[in-house]
């Protein structure tokens, strides 16, 4: 008889580590629904956009992990943007309710994660050293405020109705009503600033920011409708805005405990 | 047809603005509205790891200093291990290294600073050690979309040759723009870096 050939495996097949096609990894961004880096009808992009191509990285645990947050960052009245500044009164304006969810392009509820928004108040004017527009500042309005989402996904905050104003661009260019949007996710390569726009508003159409997003879907998920089944009679109108982050591979995180 | 895939879509970006630090960092709006706020500092006096300042600018396609930039970070505590359930890496975990904050530019000077650790190297999925990097992500006015970077560690010259995402860097001259460059103030360690959105050192941004 013949020896026998020792036997070669290959050494993947020892691996303790049950299949899984969840491997973390985030949906590559679909870059056609975003506005491009260099976009000149929006002046501000034409010296602060990169020429070179972005370099393709594939999620890494440096893009999949992201910072975690929890009630002990916040106070008790960091949602509420008609009363965590006010000094001596409401401040003036429509009254508000923004509420929606943070999903992922799978559609599930991201969890507990940080949601930052802010305004001009009512005037159209922002409280900031750099902000010199002539509609006065409202001193009962700060205009930011935060909030965790629940455990489907939900937030909710108030507000007034920011106003529109007009900006340096072309000589007569004013921004649509809007309130600005930052958000987490669970890794860090979700993370995104955008903004929330209401319904209606003729300015949206010919709004140079807003229509540096090339795809005319994509620009109308930022155009919040009138909500009147969420408002409060005899108090606040309502507007719903959801916010997609991107997709990931896994279900890992539904469920996990609240850092804090 | 086949059945609908039914995806949702990314939210599309917006700028951030002028006023971002109305937001996220209120107190360089000029006004104070939070109990809590977030901040530069990563460290507390617990914290372990070499205490660093990481210290930088943006330069548009002008050369002009960005004076309105918000920059934030996302590391590994010195061990290696980012702070989130996902790395489950061996590394200990550090309670008092959360490895993430933001900083705005200085409406004078432009300089973006943090208070951290140096970071440890990291192995990633493959089990391939990772050079020390921290995570960089920028927003302002004009830029559409938050753009992505690394900081790399001018003082790990081996462990920067071996790391895949550098190697992944063509032409490797522009390796260079992710390298932080270490010096010392005050018997304290301070790393310089220099984020140029356009020009002929443009630095390497990532797609995530």
């Amino acid at each position: 008889m013949n020896a026998q050939a020792p036997a070669i495996r290959d050494p993947r097949l020892n691996s303790p580590e049950p299949f899984t096609p969840r491997d973390g990894g985030f949906f590559q961004r679909d870059h056609t629904i975003h506005p491009p880096a260099y976009a000149p009808g929006y002046k501000s992009s034409v010296l602060r956009s990169p020429r070179q191509a972005l370099l393709s990285l594939e999620s890494s645990v440096s893009e999949i992990t992201g910072p975690v947050f929890g009630h002990n960052d916040l106070g008790p009245l960091d949602n509420d943007l008609i009363r965590n500044y006010a000094k001596d009164g409401d401040p003036v304006g429509e009254r508000i309710i923004v509420h929606g969810r943070v999903l992922d392009e799978t559609g599930r509820g991201v969890p507990n994660t940080l949601v930052e928004f802010w305004q001009a108040n009512a005037g159209g004017r922002y409280r900031h050293r750099k902000d010199t527009y002539l509609a006065p500042i409202d001193p009962n309005f700060g205009g930011c405020g935060r909030t965790l989402t629940d455990d489907t996904g939900y937030y909710y905050f108030r507000t007034v109705k920011p106003g529109p104003y007009p900006w340096r661009n072309f000589v007569n260019s004013w921004r649509p009503a809007h309130i600005h949007f930052s958000v987490f996710g669970s890794g860090f390569a979700q993370r995104l600033i955008t903004q929330m726009y209401f319904e209606g508003d003729p300015l949206i159409p010919v709004c140079p920011i807003l229509t540096t997003i090339p795809d005319k879907d994509a620009l109308e998920r930022l155009v919040a409708p009138l909500d009147l089944n969420a408002s409060t009679p005899f108090d606040s109108l309502a507007y719903r805005f959801d916010i997609v982050l991107r997709g990931q591979r896994s279900t890992y995180f539904e469920n996990r405990p609240e850092g804090n | 047809m086949p059945q609908p895939l039914n995806y949702l879509q990314e939210t599309a970006s917006q700028t951030a603005g002028p006023y971002v630090h109305i937001g996220l960092i209120p107190a360089m709006a000029g006004f104070d509205i939070f109990e809590k706020n977030f901040s530069n500092v990563l460290v507390t006096p617990n914290t372990q790891g070499e205490r660093i300042t990481l210290e930088g600018k943006v330069l548009d396609g002008s050369g002009s200093l960005l004076r309105d930039v918000l920059i934030e970070i996302w590391q590994a505590n010195a061990a290696g291990r980012y702070n989130h359930p996902a790395d489950r890496s061996a590394g200990a975990l550090d309670e008092d290294f959360r490895g993430w904050a933001r900083g705005g530019s200085d409406f004078e000077s432009g300089l973006v600073t943090f208070e951290t650790i140096k970071p440890g190297a990291i192995i990633d999925k493959a089990g391939r050690k990772c050079a020390p990097h921290v995570n960089v992500w920028i927003v302002a006015r004009g830029i559409n979309i938050g753009l992505n970077t690394r900081l790399y560690f001018s003082d790990e010259e081996a462990a920067n040759a071996a790391d895949p995402v550098l190697n992944l860097v063509e032409p490797p001259v522009r390796r260079k723009t992710l390298i932080a460059v270490r010096g010392e103030r005050a018997g304290k360690a301070v790393y310089s870096f220099t984020i140029n959105l356009q020009g002929p050192d443009e630095t390497v941004f990532f797609d995530v």
